[in-house]
């Protein structure tokens, strides 16, 4: 008896969240969007996501071997797996998703020291890294066809919006006027339940949003991060958005801007990773206006449609310097320079 | 009813599991046979020893004679024969001398109608040096003498009188039995404190889940028409941490690095109120205290009085004893207390409670690497940034880590039970402030 009692500093118990707990919560909240894909995509999109995740977790296994430690069942090499495959097309060449799983896990995440220490979150810089490498295999779209057979292709929303702008007819109001204009006619509800050509874990904003919230609410993901994201991006949408269709300010459709793209994927899983999103509260604020201004910026005018993922390392990048100028304010401290 | 008050920043919200204890009436303890009476059960110097082996002494005799200002009497709790002088390991890992007495003779009040001493014709002298000589610490954990805390330096005043009935550590209910079945004890305590302090007010400060204790006191102290307030406050945790509560009832921070008395406050624990009473109105010294004695260990989780000097074991016994194999048991609550190795260990005037838990209840895992997650910075109550304060010391950079605020650090532990990587933060802390002393020590020292 005697020798089995624990001996530790206090606190003497502890919190039931772990980092492992943590990753694979995230995972299972990640879940229902990729079977949604699967279904609307066919098979090709499980072999896809089934490749990323066995790449990542593949090479953070060998180098761990280096390390002498495993690390993977803290799930995070998983989670950047899933999270890899989820970003891509459903028709994309599998050596691009191994190519971005290996990139992720081996130059994003190890070289930096692994989990906690990566200033990027690995799974979207490995995504970017491919997407300007093999921008071709990176933007062929396969059209949704539930259980069907897959490879009939078609752009994106978004991409049939940036292609459709070149070409705008005068009597074109927002971009779901211009969708159908363009032939690929897309309703509100499509985009809300994923009815729609985009990346494999991306399309269903319902089962995101659902995932998301459950994450909110285990605070998981950061409230001040998904409604600063959220607030400013749409804000934007809202004010600014309508100009493109020769329309007044304030008359941005912020519904088809919401539901398109990976905005959702994006808003929730991505841009709240704790290792490369800022300590503090305030600094979550500044952090998630960073992301929904860089995230309009690129969807209105860059070249590239999706504005998501380059928006959020844009701002990952920010955040030790964002660490730096938003610091907890220490308690006893402001009254004694007043005192003074 | 007031408005439920609480400090602003950080604070956690651990499950409390009060309600193991929190109902039952306190018990007594079965008297130990062998009592193991550390001469240093307080804050300050040790207590110098006054008995030798074979002595016969007597119950409530002064064995250990305070060893400075800061430091306060240690009496025998039992009758007997002292058989052994040894040295022990407190919970806290500190090693002491203490004296082993083997019961013998006869006790003083079992079963006696006790005499009642009358405080309101002694001088404020003679209550000062009655709290001195009974031996009274502080009774919330960090057992420090109580009469310096009421002798006030000159020219300080104590506009605020805090009395702290927050307990805020999960398991315990020692407190909230006190102040259900020594009410009024415990208000005629803080009158006699109120003398020698002089407060333009007396403040309870109670966690709403003892919103029981609230009301009785309330109802109590409107029937006897004193001047006290009672105020009940958010549960959250660390509530009961002195710079917390102050901001929480008065709205003043103490300044970093300063006493509470910087804001014109005094705090003490509702314990401790009881001990002044039984001291000036007993003429009891400190020789037995309320145990919390729980954890999904024991069989039957009870409040036990029990005297300085009883063994843990036999305490567990007493609440028939464990359920199943616990992994740690605890002096103290399971965010600040110490874990002991050994079972022997003797209860003092600072343990609050005894917690034998299960690997269930502790989830325990492996630390993994900071995920920046943040957490630790949401729930420190002073503001500091833990992470990084962390860093500093792992990297052996203490000047860097003294810059950002190691010192106000107050080990509550909110940090470490936040972190989802399960990495030590607090025990780091501790490290980092013995190396910065150290360092200052040397500095002095050239």
């Amino acid at each position: 008896m005697k020798d089995k009692l624990l001996i530790t500093s206090s606190p003497q118990f502890h919190h039931s969240q772990s980092t492992a707990s943590i990753m694979w919560t995230v995972s299972l909240c990640l879940l229902p969007a990729g079977i949604w894909g699967i279904y609307i995509f066919g098979m090709r999109a499980l072999l896809v996501t089934l490749s990323a995740i066995i790449a990542a977790v593949g090479t953070e296994a060998l180098l761990g071997l280096i390390k002498k430690e495993n690390t993977v069942f803290d799930g995070s090499a998983f989670l950047t797996g899933l999270l890899i495959g989820y970003n891509m097309p459903p028709a994309v060449p599998l050596y691009i998703v191994i190519v971005a799983s290996v990139i992720a896990i081996a130059v994003v995440k190890w070289t930096f020291g692994g989990l906690g220490a990566n200033w990027m979150n690995p799974a979207l810089a490995g995504r970017v890294f491919v997407f300007f490498s093999w921008t071709g295999g990176m933007t062929r779209w396969t059209l949704p066809h539930p259980g069907g057979p897959d490879v009939i292709t078609g752009p994106t929303p978004l991409g049939s919006l940036k292609s459709g702008l070149m070409s705008m007819a005068d009597t074109i109001h927002g971009p779901l006027d211009l969708l159908a204009a363009e032939g690929v006619p897309v309703s509100y509800m499509d985009l809300f339940l994923g009815k729609i050509p985009g990346s494999i874990g991306e399309v269903s904003a319902l089962l995101l949003i659902l995932g998301g919230l459950f994450l909110l609410i285990r605070k998981i993901a950061n409230w001040e991060i998904v409604a600063s994201y959220l607030g400013s991006f749409l804000l934007l949408v809202w004010v600014f958005g309508g100009f493109r269709y020769g329309q007044g300010a304030f008359s941005g459709d912020v519904l088809f801007h919401l539901l398109s793209g990976g905005l959702m994927l994006g808003v929730f899983f991505m841009a709240t990773d704790m290792v490369t999103s800022p300590l503090t509260s305030k600094g979550m604020l500044i952090y998630g206006v960073g992301c929904g201004f860089m995230t309009f910026l690129l969807r209105f005018f860059g070249s590239v449609p999706e504005g998501v993922s380059l928006a959020i390392i844009f701002m990952n990048i920010f955040v030790p310097l964002i660490n730096r100028a938003f610091q907890p304010e220490k308690f006893g401290l402001v009254k004694e320079e007043a005192a003074r | 009813m007031s408005r439920i008050k609480t400090f602003p920043k950080g604070g956690i919200h651990p499950t409390d599991y009060k309600e193991a204890t929190c109902n039952k009436e306190v018990q007594n303890a079965s008297l130990t046979s062998t009592a193991i009476v550390p001469l240093s059960q307080h804050i300050g110097a040790p207590c110098e020893c006054l008995v030798k082996k074979g002595d016969l002494v007597e119950e409530e005799q002064i064995i250990g004679k305070s060893g400075g200002f800061v430091s306060a009497n240690i009496h025998s709790p039992v009758p007997g024969e002292v058989i052994e002088i040894k040295q022990i390991f407190l919970p806290n890992g500190m090693a002491v001398e203490a004296v082993v007495i083997e019961v013998k003779g006869e006790f003083k009040r079992l079963g006696k109608e006790s005499l009642l001493h009358d405080w309101r014709v002694m001088t404020n002298e003679e209550i000062s040096s009655k709290i001195a000589e009974m031996g009274i610490v502080g009774q919330g954990g960090a057992t420090f003498p109580t009469h310096v805390k009421l002798t006030l330096p000159k020219g300080k005043s104590c506009e605020t009188f805090i009395i702290n009935a927050v307990e805020c550590e999960p398991y315990l209910t020692s407190d909230h039995r006190v102040m259900l079945e020594k009410g009024s004890e415990v208000l005629e305590g803080i009158q006699i404190m109120q003398r020698l302090l002089s407060p333009l007010n007396t403040i309870i400060g109670i966690e709403s889940n003892k919103m029981d204790a609230v009301t009785l006191l309330q109802s109590l102290i409107a029937e006897k028409g004193l001047d006290i307030e009672v105020i009940p406050l958010e549960v959250k945790y660390p509530q009961g941490a002195e710079k917390n509560l102050i901001k929480a009832l008065t709205g003043n921070e103490v300044p970093s690095g300063k006493l509470p008395l910087e804001v014109g406050v005094i705090n003490a624990n509702v314990g401790t109120c009881l001990s002044v009473y039984e001291a000036l109105v007993l003429n009891k010294p400190v020789i037995e205290r309320i145990v919390t004695v729980s954890g999904g260990a024991i069989k039957n989780p009870s409040n036990l009085k029990a005297r300085v000097g009883t063994s843990f074991r036999s305490l567990i016994e007493d609440c028939g004893g464990f359920s199943e194999e616990p992994v740690k048991v605890i002096a103290g609550g399971p965010m600040m207390g110490f874990a002991v190795y050994d079972l022997d260990t003797p209860v003092t005037k600072g343990t609050s409670g005894i917690l034998a838990l299960t690997a269930r209840e502790i989830k325990a895992s492996r630390p993994t690497s900071c995920l920046s997650c943040g957490r630790c910075v949401s729930s420190c109550p002073m503001g500091l940034n833990p992470t990084k304060i962390f860093k500093f010391i792992d990297f052996n950079m203490s000047d860097q880590a003294l810059e950002a605020g190691l010192m106000d650090c107050v080990e509550c532990g909110s940090c470490s039970f936040m972190c989802p990587a399960h990495i030590p933060l607090v025990q780091g802390f501790r490290g980092g402030k013995k190396i910065v002393r150290k360092n200052s020590m040397k500095k002095a020292g050239q």
